[in-house]
């Protein structure tokens, strides 16, 4: 490995100028020299080569960006292809990236792409209006099985190819949601021959992609090894370079075990992790390491209440349990990035206002609300109305054992027995049959829509089992609105609507943290906090 | 003989079958199934779209009655067609064989370490003259089964992998990275072999056969080695079919704490995503396991002790 890498080292400073020879050699030098005082990982010039060993903690079941929902699967999927647009992680904005400019319609139910000249998928064929086309058609013939793009695509009705350089896409109604959609991996443009392959094919790598990295090799429960595309040349607006990506290759190894993954990265066995844990984040705080964490855009995580259970149908309730809560010391459970809820979305999400006003900690208010309704307090604490118990239980599969436990405590202080139930993703999903008081989730999206999505009584999911009110209009209108201030009180007044009358109880910010030891540089995270390596490299 | 064989073939197919449908049966009874895990898509999507569900249940065919779907999967399991992994399209079969030599390799160097300790504890913990040594020797292989196989492993990673950096902490290519698994999955199957064969060593040195062999001015290690351990063994061997089920039983364990591909870690990943062809092949291959080291001790029995004939030891076993 070492010697075909500076081999591959040898020819590029070849091919380059001396100066490249200096600087290369240079920084090898003080790297080597004194690795733990290199804090700033942009310290130095990016120098090219070498491989960067990546440890995720799931089991690696498919990589095809347009199936997966699994973070660390996307983790590897997002490297392997572009996409028509980008996203500014600091402002949000969309900007170009194979389409080099767009055109929406009033009512944002059009959309008309003009490609970039000269981007190719890996097997060498062009990326044309044809085949995105090929694409857009392909991740709707995957129905179900594409399951974010499959949402993205949701009212598709035509996709025309005007020129092989223009494409125009039309929707039945309005779908403002679908510019920010086409930054994500979810819409990751595959080569034609790619989208007609199989399920499992796919899932195991075999497609052609159009970015900075191709699977070399894909072991399942293993390893996935990317190898830099030679050649690539069209690195999205966002990101600090356009040429080929700096590393040769990232190998991603499956380790599932806490404790092993902690050790290797301590013992130079990997080089970087986004899932070690919390308690152990602070030994690599310095020390030869660096952390760099970013919250999750999209939904915080929230309890959603069931309009169709009794007690909770009732908004006072909902409001008391909402007050009830700090959420300042939810987050001080977490890591010393971790912020409290803010709002319904998180801080890092385009449109995101700070609503905290609304979800500050009020014990007598909540007790207030709760004695207002007739709930009186029993002999063991509990609150009771006509023989009814204020009980409810929830269950969840989220790493959330600490934080819910603390929302149990603080419920139990204003008389509500909230019971706790962890189990595994199929067991709450399958019991999660509309009849649950009480369910806790969240979702990562760098769009506002995404409050529709999981909200809107008129949405498929329909988390709190509503029926049609106001609100639903409100989160209908955004979707059709491309004006940025028009959209922006329409996204304001829904996700406060949803605060005030208890749909959305927010509680804490998801967010994900990289762990690396200081030889690894750039390595970031795009503007839906998956984690970008085209821009990452390597000290020697 | 022939007769016999045939009996314990018949014998062997309904231990299959009945493995192949209770497997089917208790997965079934779970709440959850293949088609909620994978519209939940693992770590993001925590809220599931109910209509999405619904789809996929119906790709998959779990929207049909359970004797239908059972009769459907039976069939084609009976032509080697197991079904596929629902998230990844992968034949089930498939994953498990990509998988099962790693899992066979770690397991068969463990077992030849366990027999190796396992026989040297049971014989140091007989033979020396000293009680106190015995006494010594014969306490560690109750230490050796009651520590867990989880402890072992992660204490010889701190040690050897990431403080002497001697071995991968990692992975499951060459030598190197089969030394410490094998080790920590070779404890506990050796501390039961040791412990078994020392209690069955320790009877039969009170035999009075013994007492005559020793009479007749036999040295201890003569005793030991060409009289007591040749009889001391046979219960031993009636126990391989326990064995080889610690073992497969302590990959899980080791897999994951090694990070090492394996059918351990496949099986539980596939209990937790409800993926039924997956656990259907292990869970077959597991009874053939059993039903193939059972017949192959009951054949070896024989060869052992002269004195026992096929037919009775098939009413022992």
């Amino acid at each position: 490995m070492t010697s075909r890498t500076s081999a591959r080292i040898a020819v590029l400073v070849a091919g380059a100028a001396a100066l490249a020879f200096a600087l290369a050699g240079c920084s090898g030098g003080s790297g080597s020299g004194s690795a733990a005082g290199d804090s700033s990982p942009a310290a130095d010039k990016p120098v090219a080569g070498g491989n960067l060993t990546f440890a995720i903690s799931s089991e690696l079941g498919c990589i095809d960006p347009q199936q997966i929902g699994n973070n660390d699967d996307i983790a590897i999927a997002r490297q392997t292809v572009a996409s028509l647009t980008t996203q500014d992680p600091k402002t949000g904005e969309i900007k170009p990236w194979l389409a080099s400019s767009w055109k929406v319609n009033d009512d944002a139910s059009s959309f008309t792409f003009t490609l970039r000249k000269g981007a190719s998928y890996s097997d060498g064929t062009p990326i044309d209006a044809e085949s995105v086309k090929e694409n857009f058609e392909g991740i709707q013939a995957l129905g179900a099985k594409a399951t974010l793009g499959s949402t993205y695509l949701s009212g598709l009705k035509d996709v025309n190819v005007i020129d092989p350089q223009t494409v125009q896409i039309d929707f039945d109604g309005p779908s403002a949601q679908f510019l920010q959609a086409t930054s994500t991996f979810s819409l990751g443009l595959v080569s034609d021959a790619s989208t007609k392959l199989s399920v499992a094919d796919r899932c195991a790598g075999k497609f052609a992609g159009s970015g900075p990295f191709t699977v070399k090799s894909f072991t399942p429960q293993s390893q996935a090894v990317l190898a830099k595309r030679d050649g690539y040349s069209w690195g999205s607006s966002t990101n600090a370079h356009t040429g080929a990506a700096y590393l040769d290759s990232v190998t991603f190894k499956v380790v599932p075990e806490a404790s092993t993954l902690t050790g290797s990265l301590s013992s130079g066995q990997i080089d970087a992790s986004a899932d070690v844990q919390v308690t152990d984040l602070p030994q690599f705080d310095g020390n030869g390491f660096w952390v760099l964490n970013r919250t999750n855009p999209g939904v915080v995580y929230n309890l959603y209440a069931n309009a169709k259970n009794p007690i909770l149908a009732d908004q006072n309730v909902r409001q008391a349990i909402s007050k009830a809560i700090d959420r300042d010391a939810e987050a001080k459970l977490l890591t010393k990035w971790d912020k409290p809820a803010t709002s319904v979305l998180s801080s890092s999400t385009p449109y995101w206002t700070d609503e905290s006003s609304l979800l500050t900690q009020d014990v007598a208010g909540a007790k207030k609300l709760l004695d207002d309704d007739g709930w009186k307090v029993g002999s063991d604490g509990i609150r009771e109305k006509d023989g009814q118990q204020l009980s409810f239980k929830l269950v969840y599969w989220q790493p959330s054992n600490d934080e819910l436990q603390l929302v149990q405590q603080e419920l139990k202080a204003i008389g509500i027995d909230l019971q706790l139930k962890q189990t595994t993703i199929a067991d709450a999903t399958a019991t999660n049959n509309g009849t649950q008081a009480l369910s806790w989730g969240n979702l990562t999206r760098a769009d506002p829509d995404v409050v529709r999505t999981v909200f809107s009584a008129r949405a498929t999911q329909n988390n709190n089992h509503r029926a049609v009110e106001p609100v639903d209009d409100l989160l209908d209108q955004q979707a059709a609105t491309t004006d940025q201030k028009t959209r922006q009180k329409l996204v304001d007044q829904a996700t406060q609507t949803l605060i005030k009358e208890g749909w959305s109880i927010p509680v804490y910010q998801l967010s994900t943290t990289i762990a690396a030891s200081s030889k690894v540089h750039d390595l970031k995270f795009e503007a839906s906090s998956r984690l970008d390596f085209y821009d990452a490299w390597l000290s020697k | 003989m022939l007769r016999y064989l045939a009996r314990r073939l018949l014998q062997g197919v309904f231990v299959l079958w009945a493995a192949y449908t209770l497997s089917f049966l208790i997965l079934f009874t779970l709440p959850g199934d293949a088609a909620t895990v994978a519209a939940a898509g693992g770590g993001d999507a925590s809220t599931v779209d109910p209509k999405l569900v619904e789809q996929l249940r119906h790709e998959y065919g779990l929207d049909q009655p359970l004797w239908l779907q059972y009769l459907h999967a039976l069939g084609k399991a009976l032509r080697g067609d197991f079904g596929a992994n629902p998230q990844t399209g992968q034949p089930a079969l498939h994953e498990v064989t990509q998988v099962l030599p790693n899992t066979l390799g770690l397991a068969a160097a463990a077992l030849v370490l366990a027999v190796v300790v396992g026989f040297l504890l049971a014989v140091a913990s007989t033979f020396p003259r000293a009680s106190w040594l015995r006494q010594a020797l014969g306490a560690l292989p109750p230490l050796g089964a009651a520590v867990p196989v989880f402890w072992i492993g992660l204490l010889l990673l701190q040690w050897f992998s990431f403080h002497l950096r001697w071995f991968p902490s990692l992975g499951d290519e060459g030598f190197r990275s089969l030394v410490l698994p094998a080790v920590t999955l070779a404890v506990p199957t050796g501390a039961y072999i040791a412990q078994l064969l020392s209690r069955s060593l320790r009877l039969t040195l009170g035999r009075p056969y013994i007492d005559q062999v020793r009479a007749k001015g036999a040295g201890e290690a003569r005793v030991h080695f060409a009289h007591a351990l040749r009889n001391a063994v046979l219960p031993t061997l009636t126990m391989v079919g326990v064995l080889i089920g610690n073992l497969l039983a302590g990959t899980v364990v080791t897999e994951t704490v090694f990070s090492r591909t394996g059918v351990g870690r496949l099986v539980v990943q596939a209990v937790g995503d409800r993926d039924l062809p997956v656990v259907q092949v292990v869970v077959v291959f597991a009874a053939l396991v059993f039903v193939v080291s059972s017949l192959a001790v009951d054949l070896i029995y024989p060869l052992i002790d002269r004195r026992i004939v096929l037919g009775r030891a098939a009413a022992i076993a």
